[in-house]
């Protein structure tokens, strides 16, 4: 039997269809792979999150010892220039994150009372959704919001994304301007974006993020918000809690008790 | 097939200009291997401002690509005439433009080696994604387009029939490419620059403003450098139609100003405050969003006023006017003040460096190498072919040149 | 046939050329001397066996990164039921040298290191630096 040129053709297009059709399938069938839903679906499982109690926080005056922690535990460089900073977890003025909701007469020390900020790994995050490769996606099974610096192109689009300005480029290379080096965490190459994954590395041999470890005041809690019986639900359950911008709908799982 | 051999003639002039800027652009490339060696930290962008020059001249191409539509449209659907010989620079304009948006993707990326990630592990979920696909399919199809017409042409025989749908499908795809990109700032949660439905048309608009200027500016250096002209009433009709996209954009601004001001709403203000006012700041493009403004308004009294539009140099200047207006607005401004003030409040400087507007101008310069050659190339086809006809009309008015003539004469002045 | 001379002048500059490496490596005497390379001495037996390991690691190394990155899966079962972390830095290294062992093989075959340690860190590299 021969092919001519044309029907061999024919058959590759449909071929290519076909396996196209493959992945669409693929993804209809598994919504938890990129987007996940907030749906009913979504709440049911696990979604590791953090509770920030500022009253606590506030009460150790200049602590650092979180942000500490975290550059530590993570490779993190220090830049002087501020534009090429990294940062996984570090401190704004209350007004700052939470500006629709302070009163003008509040007094200046409350206004810049320095409040912990960080990746809030949401339920609907947009960051994952303008993702062109995946490089960042949602952890199906416990909500983490996940780098994958293998994979990630350098496009900042998920920045652009970000509400909260969690996530940093590394616009040169960060290795010169680490202080002290882990060698059992990977330093991050140029060109790539980054962020807190809620110390993923750390959960998977059961120990507690870095920072929440590291705070000597129990201001941060760290828990599955979707577990009703968890700490951080019983907390939330007794006293109101602020979330940065939730008006966004993108379901941020951290919660700042003031 | 790629009729090259026609670029590789030319006059002296040609050469000087073909060569100079094969230099920018080595320059430019000297300076992208420098970016690559030490990282984007080389460009003025920063952790607020993590989109710059780049990735708005990048949506300003877009534009500029898309824009070919508005000389295919009128001459294959409605059968416009007028735009017979303009139709092929435009499709050519579009080829050079779309591979000017992929160069300066390329030149934003912070890995650039893994571009094909993109492809490797589709999201069908990123905008990003279909914006990849609609440009290249873009660029697939105008190639397609202008390399059968032309060896239609220079074979003097008509068009395949298959091309026609081609070209039809080329007209939504023109649009779409423009709409995706308007996507990918319009779909974002945080930022409310560009968090507004009007942004697709505006971007259409503006775009179907600068691309016929610039499409206007290389018709009237053509028929200055070359034997070639597209003829008055094309150079009309193109204006007019920039006249009411370039009204639509001014429109839709204004749509946007009151919005934001009427309603007073603080997140929606205080971008055009510090782009146009500087009332929010400091930011240092504050002038050049003034500048932009100033020149879309001032654009609108010869677009407007049909005697200043119709004539030609009045009308070069506008078209510069509308040109590097939208240059400004849409390709630094926009794309820029959506970071200021950050999502924390802050107002982050942005300065392009000099690496960086020296890989711009190379992107520029890659650009108007690839306009050159094709228009060269085609100018070449079509004027051997408009001159072995010898048509009468030229004896008539006295223009007595024979077919070979005119045929030497074109090969030496194109 | 007036050209003969450049064609074989041509044929043999780029025969020349196209077998420089192999005269370079002649003349200077580097062929066909594998890199002793150094054995852990604190074990006998790596993940995988040894035929496989020489082949095969970097499908290994692509495969422990994708569990771990992607699925969050850091325990490996190797074939003699031996259980190991997925760790770059944290096993393979515990072992192997970088410089020692990865790169100089690399350098030796003439494959491109990849870019695996512009992240990853060799913790005897670390150490030493640090003092």
């Amino acid at each position: 039997m021969k092919i001519t040129r044309k029907e061999f053709l024919k058959i590759s297009g449909a071929c290519l269809v076909a396996l196209s059709g493959k992945e669409v399938l693929a993804v209809l069938d598994n919504p938890a792979e990129g987007q996940s839903s907030s749906s009913s679906a979504g709440k049911a499982r696990k979604q590791l999150g953090m509770i920030v109690d500022t009253r606590k926080c506030a009460k150790a005056e200049g602590c650092t010892k979180c942000i500490q922690a975290c550059n530590a535990a993570h490779n993190i460089p220090s830049f002087q220039d501020p534009d090429h900073q990294i940062k996984w977890i570090w401190e704004k003025p209350f007004d700052d994150i939470f500006s629709s909701y302070e009163t003008q007469y509040l007094d200046a020390s409350l206004k810049e009372e320095p409040t912990p900020v960080l990746c809030n790994h949401c339920d609907n995050p947009p960051c994952v959704r303008v993702c062109p490769t995946g490089a960042t996606w949602k952890r199906p099974e416990d909500g983490i919001v996940m780098m994958d610096w293998h994979r990630c192109i350098g496009c900042r689009y998920c920045m652009a994304a970000c509400p909260y300005g969690a996530r940093s480029f590394n616009w040169v290379d960060p290795r010169p301007h680490i202080e002290r080096l882990n060698p059992d965490f990977p330093t991050r190459t140029k060109g790539v974006v980054e962020k807190c994954t809620f110390c993923s590395e750390r959960l998977a041999n059961g120990q507690l993020p870095a920072c929440v470890e590291a705070c000597p005041e129990k201001a941060l809690v760290f828990g599955d918000v979707n577990d009703p019986k968890s700490e951080v639900r019983q907390m939330l359950a007794k006293s109101y809690a602020l979330r940065r911008r939730a008006e966004l709908g993108t379901g941020p799982n951290i919660y700042y008790l003031i | 097939m790629f009729m090259l051999e026609k670029a590789m003639v030319g006059s002296r002039r040609y050469w000087v200009w073909v060569c100079a800027l094969l230099t920018l652009i080595a320059v430019a490339f000297g300076f992208y291997l420098h970016q690559l060696s030490y990282g984007l930290g080389v460009t003025g962008m920063s952790r607020d401002v993590s989109w710059g020059l780049y990735i708005g001249q990048f949506t300003f191409m877009v534009g500029v690509a898309a824009s070919a539509v508005m000389v295919v449209l009128p001459y294959y659907l409605h059968n416009h005439k007028d735009f017979a010989r303009m139709t092929i620079l435009g499709e050519f304009l579009a080829v050079a433009a779309v591979t000017m948006c992929m160069l300066f993707i390329l030149v934003d990326m912070g890995k650039p080696m893994r571009v094909f990630n993109v492809f490797l592990y589709p999201q069908f979920h990123s905008v990003m994604f279909w914006d990849m696909v609609s440009l290249s399919g873009y660029l697939v199809i105008n190639i397609t387009i202008t390399l059968v017409s032309l060896h239609a042409e220079q074979q003097d025989v008509h068009p395949p029939r298959w091309i026609k749908p081609v070209i039809l499908l080329s007209i939504p795809w023109a649009i779409s490419i423009h709409t995706v990109t308007a996507f990918l700032y319009c779909g974002i949660p945080g930022r409310t620059l560009w968090r507004t439905a009007v942004l697709a048309p505006r971007f259409l608009a503006s775009a179907f403003a600068s691309g016929p200027a610039l499409l206007i500016l290389l018709c009237l250096l053509v028929r200055e450098l070359t034997s070639y002209d597209v003829g008055k009433k094309a150079i009309n009709s193109l204006a007019v139609i920039m006249t009411y996209a370039m009204v639509i954009n001014v429109f839709l601004l204004l749509m946007e100003l009151f919005t934001a001001f009427y309603s007073q709403v603080p997140e929606l203000t205080e971008h055009f405050k510090s782009m146009y006012l500087g009332t929010v700041g400091p930011n240092s493009l504050l002038p050049w969003g003034q500048l932009s403004v100033f020149l879309m308004i001032a654009s609108l009294i010869p677009l407007l006023v049909p005697t200043m539009r119709r004539n030609e140099t009045i009308l070069a200047f506008t078209c510069a006017m509308v040109f590097s207006a939208l240059c400004i607005d849409k390709g630094v401004c926009l794309v820029v003040c959506g970071f200021m003030p950050s999502p924390l409040g802050t107002m982050t400087r942005y300065v392009p460096t000099l690496p960086e507007m020296t890989i711009t101008v190379g992107v520029w310069a890659v650009g108007a190498l690839m306009v050159t050659v094709f228009y060269k190339i085609a100018l070449s086809v079509e004027i051997a072919r408009e001159a072995s006809y010898v048509p009468a009309y030229k004896y008539a008015a006295g223009e007595g040149v024979t077919g070979l003539q005119a045929h030497a004469r074109s090969n030496q002045s194109v | 046939m007036r050209d003969k001379v450049w064609i074989i002048a041509g044929l043999l500059l780029f025969l020349g050329l196209v077998t420089y490496p192999a005269w370079h490596d002649l003349v200077a005497g580097t062929t066909a001397k594998p890199p002793q390379l150094v054995l852990p001495a604190n074990q006998k037996q790596c993940v995988a066996p040894l035929s496989y390991m020489r082949t095969s690691h970097m499908k290994l190394l692509l495969q422990w990164r994708r569990s771990v990155v992607r699925d969050g899966q850091t325990k490996y079962v190797a074939f003699d039921g031996k259980v190991y972390n997925m760790k770059l830095s944290g096993t393979c290294l515990r072992c192997h040298s970088q410089q020692e062992f990865c790169t100089r093989c690399h350098n030796y075959v003439g494959v491109r290191t990849p870019y695996c340690w512009n992240c990853h860190l060799d913790p005897a590299q670390v150490k030493r630096s640090a003092r």
